[in-house]
């Protein structure tokens, strides 16, 4: 193992933002941007000059990038930084921004995720996602992310012995955890029978396997905790986080991602356990990824995952709460933000201001990111150990 | 096995068609390289020029080593490493077709791709592996069974992929030639439903008239190609049943530019090959662009049977060779034009045929029943081209190597 990364010490995360979702929207990616930010205005007082970092997130924004988004918003930092890896974005996004405050390239950071999703919006999103994928896989069939993930998903349950139930398991608990959360676009429990019973989209993966897409935007801000505390916001702290992309290249089906070549360091940076963990807020475009995650991040042996299913409840009271949000599968997916509101869920859980039920003593949270299926699997790869406050109760 | 295609029942005429959408077409252009090849049943992948790796899918560079890729023939043999089935797009040409099977493939090299598949093959199973054209004449991989299966050609997603004759209705433009008729009949044995034989005059006999009369399903029609009311009155009758149009006509007569040569035999071979294809094309073009999605027997094909001298000139047959250069213009422009609608055009370019005209001509030289089995397998594989015949074959891999070399050694 090579050198471990310097530590965040210095570094405070707070002030988590979810901009309730709607299915459809007829505004803007730059729109759901600026309610991000009202919203942390209304949080914070926070006005434009305040902001002397930002950091966004999108795919609904083109043709703009970060550019175009602080002269419509009205920003003028002194660092700024574009993401464009969906899934992945928020770990990097958190990342990156603690960096630069901790080297002092800005003060007050704004990571900021939006997008929205006009009627048509799936389509065309998918019709010039990327070149590989233009090329090579979505004229075959044109199944979108659904056909690639179900190939995946398809290798990984018969290499691994794993059967939809073990994804029932997982897509039956982020519902249960849904529906305390008033922002969840699903809101009615779900049964084994209706999860098992749910139409085919692409065999194996079944209808109730897929999120949906919505509009949305999350944010949180990076700062120092001089500042925070100045501004009276409560604050997180960064353990250890890990990066990768295009991992495991000639894999010819991706069975692991990126975490399993650095979950090693993660953890001795991080001086904790995957069983020190209170929650994980695992990227859930499709329960396999989840599943994938487990093993992974070190929470059981590749190939045991299902074993480790059965073991455990992943309810906000049970012995791993696991999106307690809902996620992806049970909130909704607003694009890019898909990739924050993990992050923005750990936060208030870790800060005790939960949108819906809170993890008794919650301390430590465990993250991640999967972003951007260029062709045939997630390039991007990251994940985060939080962790909150001592003093809550 | 796949299920025999049954002939398709008679359309209602009150039904609106099923229009003929195309596949996605965005694509890059190391795709469209691509495309290039598999429209002349090549099957290809891009392979390092420095460090001799092959990659898919189409990179621009080396992703060993940075190196500048070329593209090149590959071994078919791959092994099919899982599947599923599409039920949900958005895409309006797939959800005319859904539910549409896929599956990850791995070649020797290890590589791996995303393929369409045969309903004969399952997981683990090896398969063979065959870069085709789709609708939009974009290249996409397909995985057949490693050995024949019954009726393996009746797959309904491998026949998305290709114009076979099966159960269609082919318009032959020219019956009173001996290719013509040699073309119909071999279209008939690949189960095509109905030949219309154009007989541009119908005053006068010609050989194998009897014959082409006497076979069932085959339809004598008046075409007359240098005649835009003649071309627009067959397509008055027949234009909305018309899936594939073979054009065999051909107007070759011997002459140079300044030595043995008659401005005539230059303007009539312009008139039959160059502004008769152009009237095929205005006359039958737009009602079969709208049927290329139209079930078993929808409108597929153009194939315009021409000479490989259109690419070098020729001496001894130049008023000819000028016809046949401009031809292969045309059909550059209308397979672009049609691309968008689905329908493939295809150039079946051959040498002197052995035919009255190439008297002088040594041998070898085409038979046009070697020609018509050509036409029959651009339609079956779903090509954009094919050379046929030795002489055809040599031409065109001289010019594919050296174009100014192999017109100049045309020309002397």
């Amino acid at each position: 193992m090579s050198r471990l990364p310097q530590s965040y010490e210095g570094v405070a995360v707070c002030c988590p933002v979810t901009v309730p979702y709607v299915r459809f929207s007829p505004e803007s990616a730059h729109w759901w941007a600026g309610a991000a930010l009202q919203a942390l205005a209304a949080h914070t007082g926070l006005r434009p000059a305040g902001i002397d970092g930002f950091c966004f997130a999108s795919f609904s924004a083109v043709p703009d990038t970060v550019v175009g988004m602080v002269q419509h918003l009205g920003l003028c930092p002194r660092w700024m930084d574009h993401i464009p890896t969906g899934g992945a974005s928020g770990v990097m996004a958190l990342r990156r921004a603690a960096r630069a405050v901790q080297a002092g390239d800005a003060e007050l950071v704004v990571c900021l995720a939006a997008d929205t999703n006009h009627v048509d919006s799936f389509r065309q999103t998918l019709a010039g996602f990327s070149r590989f994928s233009q090329d090579a896989m979505y004229p075959y069939g044109f199944g979108g992310p659904n056909a690639t993930f179900a190939l995946m998903t398809d290798h990984f349950m018969r290499a691994y012995g794993v059967g939809r139930e073990s994804f029932a398991k997982i897509c039956m608990a982020q519902r249960a955890n849904a529906l305390s959360n008033p922002h969840a676009l699903m809101k009615r429990p779900l049964s084994f029978d209706e999860y098992m019973s749910s139409r085919a989209i692409c065999d194996p993966v079944h209808l109730l396997d897929c999120v949906m897409p919505c509009a949305g935007a999350e944010a949180f801000i990076v700062t120092t905790p001089e500042k925070a505390e100045a501004m009276g916001l409560k604050a997180v702290s960064i353990k250890a986080t890990i990066e990768r992309h295009n991992a495991f290249a000639s894999d010819p089906i991706q069975t692991r991602g990126g975490w399993a070549q650095d979950v090693d360091r993660l953890w001795a940076a991080a001086r904790c356990e995957p069983e020190d963990m209170d929650m994980i807020q695992f990227y859930d475009d499709y329960p396999v990824i989840v599943a994938m995650q487990m093993e992974d991040l070190g929470f059981c042996r590749k190939g045991e995952v299902a074993a480790f299913i059965e073991r455990h409840d992943f309810t906000i009271a049970g012995t791993l709460p696991l999106n307690t949000n809902g996620g992806q599968l049970s909130a909704g997916q607003a694009g890019a933000a898909g990739g924050f509101q993990n992050i923005t869920e750990a936060l208030r859980q870790l800060l005790h201001c939960p949108l819906g039920a809170q993890i008794p003593q919650a301390r430590r949270a465990l993250v991640s990111g999967f972003g951007l299926v260029n062709y045939d699997r997630g390039v991007c790869t990251g994940a985060v150990v939080l962790e909150g406050p001592v003093s809550h109760e | 096995m796949s299920d025999p295609l049954l002939p398709p029942q008679r359309k209602d005429p009150l039904k609106m068609l099923h229009l003929g959408h195309t596949p996605p077409r965005l694509r890059s252009r190391a795709a469209k390289a691509m495309a290039v090849r598999a429209g002349q049943g090549r099957f290809v992948l891009q392979v390092c020029a420095d460090c001799q790796t092959a990659t898919y899918p189409p990179r621009d560079r080396c992703p060993q080593c940075w190196g500048e890729l070329r593209w090149t023939d590959q071994p078919q043999d791959a092994v099919l490493l899982a599947e599923t089935v599409v039920r949900a797009t958005t895409d309006s040409f797939f959800r005319g077709h859904l539910p549409w099977r896929i599956g990850t493939v791995q070649f020797c090299s290890g590589l791996t791709a995303i393929a369409h598949l045969h309903g004969d093959v399952a997981t683990g199973d090896a398969v063979k592996m065959r870069l085709v054209l789709d609708r939009g004449g974009n290249p996409a991989f397909f995985a057949l069974p490693a050995k024949e299966t019954p009726n393996m050609q009746d797959d309904p997603q491998l026949r998305v992929f290709t114009a076979a004759p099966k159960h269609r209705r082919i318009l032959v433009t020219d019956g009173r030639s001996r290719l013509g008729q040699e073309v119909a009949l071999a279209l008939l044995n690949a189960g095509a439903g109905t030949v219309f034989l154009g007989n541009a005059d119908r005053l006068m006999r010609f050989d194998g008239m009897d014959r082409m009369l006497a076979t069932p399903r085959i339809d004598m029609v008046p075409l007359d190609m240098t005649d835009s009311r003649s071309c627009q009155e067959l397509a008055g009758l027949i234009g909305g049943r018309v899936d594939v149009i073979v054009n065999t006509a051909s107007h070759v007569r011997p002459g140079g530019v300044s030595q043995g040569s008659r401005l005539s035999t230059l303007q009539t071979a312009m008139e039959v090959n160059v502004a008769g294809l152009m009237r095929l094309a205005q006359s039958f073009g737009p009602a079969m662009a709208g049927r290329s999605d139209d079930g078993v027997n929808s409108a597929a094909a153009f194939v315009d049977v021409n000479s490989v001298y259109g690419m070098t000139g020729k001496q001894g047959f130049v008023g000819f060779a000028a016809s046949a250069a401009a031809r292969l213009a045309l059909v550059a422009g209308l397979r672009g034009e049609m691309a968008a609608a689905g329908i493939r055009v295809t150039s079946v370019l051959c040498g002197p045929v052995d035919d009255e005209w190439h008297q002088t001509v040594p041998s070898p030289k085409v038979a046009p029943a070697r020609i018509a089995k050509a036409v029959v397998q651009v339609l079956e594989q779903g090509l954009e081209e094919i050379y046929v015949g030795d002489v055809a074959e040599d031409v065109a891999q001289r010019w594919l190597k050296d174009p100014l070399l192999a017109t100049r050694e045309e020309n002397q």
